[in-house]
């Protein structure tokens, strides 16, 4: 089952190869991950997607827990929340081609952030899954290059993690 | 007026209690060498610095407190990594001081640079490189305090060069504040009155114990435990001198080499209260049929060991002697029930007692070859009570574990996790710089003493009188012992064809050498080796193919044992 974890960890030197390192050292599996200073800048925060079944999880999240520079982990998979990723998509087009492309960026409520004779860049963001269905939609057109920040996320309600 | 980094360092280990450290110089140390020149501190110059830091681990294993070592930069550091890994797989409080190049030069493939944070992030409890003169202090602060508290392991601290020499006011915290590490000590008193409960409802408990139990201190406090209960207590290697192999509730080792009670009973049981174990899969065989018809109770401090490998019915997160304390407590305010458990568990006693009557550990004695395990048996009949025994890896560490009777808490000091060849000679010498006057024996293999023979050196040097036996087969015996039993007796590359002559090489160094052919010799020449005030190097030339039964073979469960005859 896939798992969205939030991970708190002190702002220093190696800390994020503490946390990959962790992950292939102990083949634990992990999708994608997001890493940026919080609002504490002597803090980072992860957001890591990773999958297992409940015991791999369960080790996964005390594994993190037991680093020294590892302050808060939190699976969100059980609880609620929101969840969003950023995605820069270069597509090719053409004359015939480009009304469509400028349909389906309306309709993804996308936006269009360059523009040369042969090409839109689309700057879209959103869950996971409408990222794969504007990608689904503009791959007739031919895609040159696509960069994803992988998904962060937060919890709904008024509580914030801390740390 | 400032100190310079070299002194901070040394100021701050003094103030951490630190009177002996373990250590080989260099250039990117030598500032440090130089202020240790006139430092209260002694320095034990060993020949390797592999061997610096197990005379550490040895010297932390047997006293309790956190083991130093330096080593300088690039080779020096990087010899270090396996001594680490294996404190690291034991949980040993140990704190290792690397030089570094100067930051400016970090990352440019400086002369004699290596990445050492990068390469011991796996195999260290945390690591540190010191990049601000204004850093230092704490950090050690910090890495003492890592290293000894929770569970414990290695620290390693990587100091630049230029921080060394750079000057700045000593003011060495008396706090640590780490947000991200706090550990666990006591028990939840929910979870232990459950333990409590599901102990009196038990037919059929055992304990089995691992080397948390001695980490924590809790030796005492188990003894009291097993005794109140009347449970059965199972050890595993990293425990055996954690409980006294002759009390009549010991069932000895568990696991591949276990013995034939211990195994059954772990089969057979309806209760493990596995306490500072960690379910190891040398411990288990087959992971589904151990503890098959048991619930489990696990306590350990580190979380992340409760539930890894074995599904568990009841954790507890905590520190040993408090967790063991408080259920002792708990146990001992329903006395009647206790002795209600003690009859209703008389049957299971009973039923251990013939499984070892029928199969104790054993093997065929011989009159004409000299039998490995006898000689284990004499030293451990001609040692003092509160001897230290270290072993290296193989054949010969199984045997001592299995035929030995430890009597007291920290005196065998094994390599469990890891399983280095060469621990054995280096951690004799740190445990015997940690204790002069006792006793202090090595049991080691033809092929593991060559991994750190070079130790000779420092044990001469300093007057160390470790007693070494080696358990000559000539033969890499354990792995031989493997090729015959699942390689059709293809001896690939464990045939020690240059035998050598340990007893030169013994003299070469300055030691005494004695060598044992004959069985009437084996008694005599341990004696020899205890009276002789210096070290010694005992060659036992044993019966070449016996091997180490019983035995649980790869992916069998711990039932399925091949006995010995
Ligand atoms: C550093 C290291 N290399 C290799 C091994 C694999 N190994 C385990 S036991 C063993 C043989 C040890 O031979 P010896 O020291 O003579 O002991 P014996 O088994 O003969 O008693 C080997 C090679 C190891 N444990 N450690
Ligand atoms: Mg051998």
């Amino acid at each position: 089952m896939k798992h969205t974890i939030s991970v708190l960890v002190e702002n220093e030197f190696g800390v994020l190869s503490r946390i990959s390192g962790l992950f292939s050292g102990r083949g634990f599996n992990i999708e994608s991950l997001s890493v940026a200073p919080t609002i504490d800048s002597a803090l980072s925060r992860m957001t890591l997607v990773t999958r297992g079944d409940d015991q791999i999880l369960e080790q996964i999240t005390k594994q993190l827990n037991k680093l020294i520079s590892t302050i808060k982990v939190v699976d969100f998979t059980d609880g609620e929340y929101i969840e969003r990723e950023l995605a820069l998509i270069k597509v090719a087009t053409d004359a015939e081609s480009r009304a469509e492309a400028l349909r389906i960026v309306d309709i993804f409520r996308a936006k269009v952030i360059d523009v040369t004779p042969k090409s839109y860049t689309i700057e879209i963001t959103g869950a996971p899954a409408k990222i794969n269905g504007i990608l689904e939609l503009l791959r007739p057109m031919g895609i040159k290059e696509v960069v994803r920040s992988g998904p962060v996320v937060i919890g709904r309600g008024a509580k914030g993690v801390v740390g | 007026m400032g100190l310079t980094g070299s002194q901070i360092l040394l100021e701050s280990l003094t103030l951490e209690g630190v009177d002996t450290v373990f250590g080989y110089p260099g250039g990117a140390v030598i500032n440090i060498y130089d202020d240790l020149y006139e430092s209260s501190i002694n320095h034990v110059l060993t020949r390797h610095e592999q061997a610096a830091v197990h005379a550490a681990d040895g010297y932390a294993r047997c006293t309790g407190k956190v083991g130093v070592a330096i080593a300088t930069s690039g080779p020096g550091a990087t010899n270090t990594v396996t001594g680490i890994a294996t404190a690291y797989m034991d949980s040993i409080p140990m704190v290792v001081i690397t030089g570094q190049v100067p930051t400016p030069l970090i990352g440019n493939d400086a002369f004699q640079e290596a990445d050492m944070c990068g390469i011991t992030r796996p195999c260290t409890k945390h690591n540190f490189l010191v990049k601000d003169i204004r850093d230092l202090a704490k950090t050690i602060k910090e890495a003492f305090y890592i290293a000894r508290t929770g569970r414990p392991g290695p620290v390693l601290i990587d100091l630049p060069k230029d921080i060394q020499v750079a000057t700045h006011k000593f003011s060495y915290p008396d706090k640590v504040n780490l947000r991200g590490y706090k550990p666990t000590y006591s028990g939840n008193i929910r979870q232990i009155e459950k333990a409590a409960k599901m102990i009196l409802a038990a037919r059929k408990p055992v304990l089995y114990v691992g080397g948390g139990i001695t980490l924590s201190g809790a030796d005492d406090v188990l003894l009291k435990l097993a005794e109140q209960t009347q449970i059965p207590v199972t050890t595993t290697l990293m425990a055996m001198a954690a409980f006294p192999q002759r009390h009549p509730l010991a069932l000895g080792m568990l696991g591949m080499h276990g013995t034939f009670s211990a195994n059954m009973s772990v089969t057979e049981c309806d209760l493990l209260i596995a306490v500072g174990s960690r379910f190891d899969d040398r411990v288990t065989g087959r992971i589904d049929s151990f503890a098959e018809k048991a619930k489990v109770i696990h306590v350990d401090i580190d979380p992340t060991s409760i539930g890894k490998n074995v599904g568990v019915d009841l954790p507890i997160v905590g520190d040993l002697k408090d967790v063991l304390g408080k259920l002792q407590g708990c146990l001992g305010k329903k006395a009647e029930l206790v002795e209600d458990l003690v009859e209703a568990t008389k049957e299971w006693r009973t039923m251990i007692d013939e499984w070892k009557e029928r199969h104790p550990m054993t093997y065929r004695s011989s009159k004409s070859v000299i039998k490995p395990q006898y000689v284990i048996e004499k030293i451990s009949e001609l040692s003092d009570e509160n001897a230290i025994v270290t072993t290296e890896v193989g054949q010969h560490q199984m045997w001592a574990a299995q035929f030995f009777t430890f009597r007291q808490p920290k005196t065998f000091l094994t390599s469990g996790g890891l399983g280095t060849m060469g621990f054995g000679l280096p951690s004799a010498l740190g445990a015997q710089v940690a204790y002069p006057d006792r006793q202090v024996i090595d049991i080691s293999g033809d092929g593991s003493f060559q991994m750190n023979s070079q130790e000779l050196a420092t044990l001469v040097q300093y007057n160390l009188p470790v007693k070494i036996v080696i358990l000559n087969n000539n033969y890499l015996g354990m792995v031989r012992q493997w090729q015959q039993m699942f390689f059709e007796k293809r001896y690939s590359q464990t045939v020690m064809e240059l035998p050598i002559d340990f007893i030169k090489l013994a003299e070469a160094y300055g030691a005494t050498g004695l060598q044992a052919t004959k069985v009437d010799d084996v008694e005599s020449t341990i004696k020899q080796a205890l009276e002789i005030p210096g070290p010694v190097l005992m060659n036992f030339k044993v019966s070449r193919e016996e091997n180490v039964l019983p035995m649980v073979p790869a992916g069998k469960a711990i039932h399925e044992m091949v006995l010995a005859s």
